[in-house]
């Protein structure tokens, strides 16, 4: 909303501030020159803010997850190993169904978006298999406008999932099956490649897509690639979680009124993440911000060490608590917790607007090794 | 039926028998829905108006008004981009029309610029600035006494310090005295203008079921009609004192406006440092007395009546000051400068009559008369730029 008052232009005023004395000594000691006396008392006192609380910066009220159908603290850890089966020549295949929907999905409390999803949630199934294995996917588009799946990885132009090759894009009603291998190893994403691509992105259409490294194919770093693989006994050890960054635009102004981690606004600082200190974190973190060209994460009282996309076995960086990311990068973040002091320990997007939008979280340090989130 | 039957019927028959039939079609409409095969669905358009804003130790406090076509949640509410949190009075979902209430726990920064976003359920957004973050005066008889003493300085002094030309007006000769009126229309003409301009802004901040614009011409019609028809009740147009009366009494309304629009200011922080505007208006009304003294020329007018015209003019400032510091509403402002509006109307129309029919030759569309029109405009433009930085 404009100034009230344009006509006069009130604005501004400060420029005249010698004929204010002028006025001021014909109406001595006033209210109406109080502007004045504000600015001569308000190092001494400035007492509006004193009293007020600066600790209010949240939503008011809660999600209910339920009525959404899938909840932020299930989705840290929920993998999507899919149907397991062999191939007569022993590779394994992995086989999933993606259903496309429509669906309104609260975001913060009391705010509901008119979400396109894969199989209802936001981010979709977090595909989880190993370097190697066969990957079918039946997609269904049961949603109200043409859907791809375009899968982060090495594949054919057949299944890349964009319009202009292969299937193009799946009209509504009609289904395609998807198939490749997994490769290469690391933190990928898939994601809706119709076009108008940011309306297809930002609706919701998108997931995590997670390749452990084969141990056997990286004999110089077998212990870490055991690390990684999903399964394994020296996995087991690992607190691991996924994190999407993204955010929402829902007056359709190209512009994000919230942001989250895992589609909720706040949901990790409304009710943080457990961690048990004595085990080592990793985070595969993904960026589908759309609108914005970077997203960020910030670890408190502590530094991580970083694999850009997850594709090598070694750190790409090392002893950071910052890590900057562009539209669908993505990352893999190890750092560990031990014989830091129980407590709450913040982490967020590095900009502060995005953290006060909704993109601000907490872990919950205890002590605790049978911690389950 | 036949005649005799239909003579028999009552006559308020035919009143009831339209009005029941009335109900009756909208009742069939609503329940048959005939417009579904057009296959139209809209969507609920929500709206969101701020309408008042207190900002104290507490923090922020608004008073909202909605409309939509379906009850409008209030789900979040944003402070500076920052999700905040807010209690709404009253809670849940607010029907067409109604207010209510929020209040915001925000350290908010004296002086600063703070921009408040609305999110409804369905994600639209309204947003709300407030210009200059100052503490809302409270009451107290000190800032009371003020808030007068500043609408006498931009209304009555003025009015006052134009009728002190009198003497000197009266010693113009009747060329002079059309002059003088022809220069009144100019300047009147020029308030008409500015306050239709301030009505229709203000209407911006008008929940829009108001329809601010048309708000502000259908009252500025109005209030142009009832008065003009007061004016003439005794058969013939008002001229001498009872012209001035009308003159004063437009300019009052409009001085009431620029009364609320000065307090209103002043309140928000937006013209905290505004001395400087108050000395503007005061020499920019000072025209206004000149204007309302012209009809008066050719007569004896006793000093009460000077007393009571300056009163009549410029104490309405007073009353805005007062009324834009402590309970400001947009859309009764813009109806109060549409009534401003139709009063000046009223005023140009009788004193051009009174030009009319006081010209002997009745060719008033003269060099000298256009040239005072121009120059009242002039001369208004001119003192309004002391006022407009």
């Amino acid at each position: 909303m404009k100034s009230k008052f344009s006509r006069k232009s009130f604005l501004k005023t400060g420029l005249f501030s010698g004929a204010t004395a002028l006025l001021g000594s014909l109406i001595t000691g006033t209210p109406f020159s109080r502007s004045q006396q504000h600015s001569n008392d308000k190092k001494t006192a400035d007492p509006p803010n004193e009293k007020k609380p600066h600790g209010g910066m949240s939503t008011v009220g809660l999600v209910d997850h339920k009525r959404n159908g899938f909840n932020p603290h299930e989705m840290l850890t929920d993998w999507d190993t899919g149907e397991v089966s062999q191939l007569p020549n022993g590779q394994t295949l992995r086989e999933y169904e993606f259903v496309a929907i429509d669906k309104e999905i609260e975001i913060a409390p009391g705010v509901f978006f008119p979400a396109w999803t894969y199989n209802g949630r936001v981010p979709g199934p977090t595909i989880r298999c190993m370097e190697g294995d066969r990957i079918r996917i039946h997609f269904i588009n049961a949603g109200s406008h043409p859907h791809t799946i375009h899968f982060h990885g090495i594949h054919s132009a057949e299944m890349d999932g964009v319009p202009g090759t292969g299937p193009g894009m799946i009209e509504p009603a009609e289904s395609f099956t998807y198939e490749f291998d997994a490769k290469p190893f690391g933190c990928h994403l898939y994601h809706c490649h119709s076009s108008p691509l940011k309306r297809h992105i930002h609706k919701g259409l998108y997931g995590a897509f997670i390749v452990d490294p084969d141990p056997a194919r990286h004999a110089e770093h077998s212990d870490i690639a055991r690390s990684r693989l999903l399964g394994s006994e020296e996995n087991e050890s690992w607190q691991e979680f996924l994190i999407v960054m993204n955010g929402f635009d829902t007056n359709f102004d190209n512009d994000n009124e919230i942001y989250a981690a895992n589609t909720v606004a706040f949901a990790y600082q409304n009710e943080p993440i457990r961690i048990d200190r004595e085990r080592p974190v990793r985070i595969y973190l993904i960026n589908t911000t759309e609108f914005d060209p970077i997203n960020s994460f910030h670890l408190h009282a502590n530094f991580f060490d970083f694999y850009d996309h997850g594709t090598t076995l070694t750190p790409t960086r090392e002893m950071i608590d910052t890590v900057m990311m562009c539209q669908a990068q993505r990352g893999i973040l190890e750092f560990t917790f031990e014989d830091f002091e129980p407590g709450k320990f913040m982490f967020h997007a590095h900009q502060s607007e995005f953290a006060e939008l909704g993109w601000m979280s907490f872990f919950d340090l205890v002590n605790n090794r049978e911690v389950s989130v | 039926m036949s005649k005799w039957s239909m003579q028999k019927l009552p006559k308020w028959i035919w009143i009831v028998i339209p009005v029941a039939l009335l109900l009756g079609s909208i009742a069939l409409f609503l329940a048959t829905n005939p417009l579904k095969p057009l296959g139209v669905v809209a969507p609920p358009i929500e709206e969101v108006t701020v309408e008042r804003t207190i900002l104290d130790e507490e923090g922020i406090h608004l008073t909202v008004r909605v409309n939509g076509s379906e009850p409008v949640r209030i789900a979040q509410v944003l402070v500076d981009d920052a999700y905040w949190q807010f209690t709404q009075k009253p809670e849940g979902p607010l029907t067409r029309l109604s207010s209510a209430k929020i209040d915001i726990p925000y350290p908010w920064v004296q002086h600063e610029l703070h921009e408040i976003t609305i999110i409804t359920s369905t994600g639209m957004t309204f947003s709300h600035t407030i210009e200059v973050a100052e503490p809302t005066p409270e009451w107290s008889i000190q800032r009371i006494a003020a808030y007068i003493l500043l609408g006498i300085y931009i209304g009555v002094i003025p009015v006052a310090l134009g009728l002190l030309f009198y003497p000197y007006l009266r010693t113009l000769g009747s060329t002079g005295i059309n002059f003088l009126l022809t220069l009144t229309i100019g300047l009147l003409f020029y308030l008409l203008i500015d306050t239709l301009q301030e009505g229709f802004e203000m209407s911006q901040q008008v929940a829009g079921v108001f329809n601010g614009n048309l708000l502000v011409w259908v009252t500025a019609g109005v209030a142009f009609l009832i008065i003009f028809a007061l004016g003439r009740r005794g058969g013939k147009a008002p001229e001498g004192l009872s012209l001035s009366t009308y003159l004063a009494l437009g300019i009052g309304f409009h001085n009431l406006g620029e009364g609320l629009a000065v307090g209103a200011a002043m309140a928000s922080g937006e013209a905290a440092l505004g001395s400087f505007l108050v000395v503007g208006f005061t020499l920019h009304n000072l025209t206004e007395g000149i204007g309302i003294a012209a009809p008066l020329l050719n007569r004896k007018t006793k000093f009460r009546t000077f007393v009571f015209l300056t009163l009549l003019a410029g104490l309405p400032a007073a009353f805005g000051t007062l009324i834009g510091a402590f309970a400001y509403s947009p859309h009764w402002t813009a109806v109060l400068l549409a009534i401003g509006a139709g009063a000046i109307l009223q005023v140009i129309v009788e004193v051009g009559t009174y030009l009319y029919k006081n010209t002997e030759t009745k060719s008033w569309f003269t060099v000298s008369n256009l040239t005072g029109f121009v120059l009242g405009i002039a001369i208004m433009y001119g003192t309004a730029l002391l006022v407009a930085i």
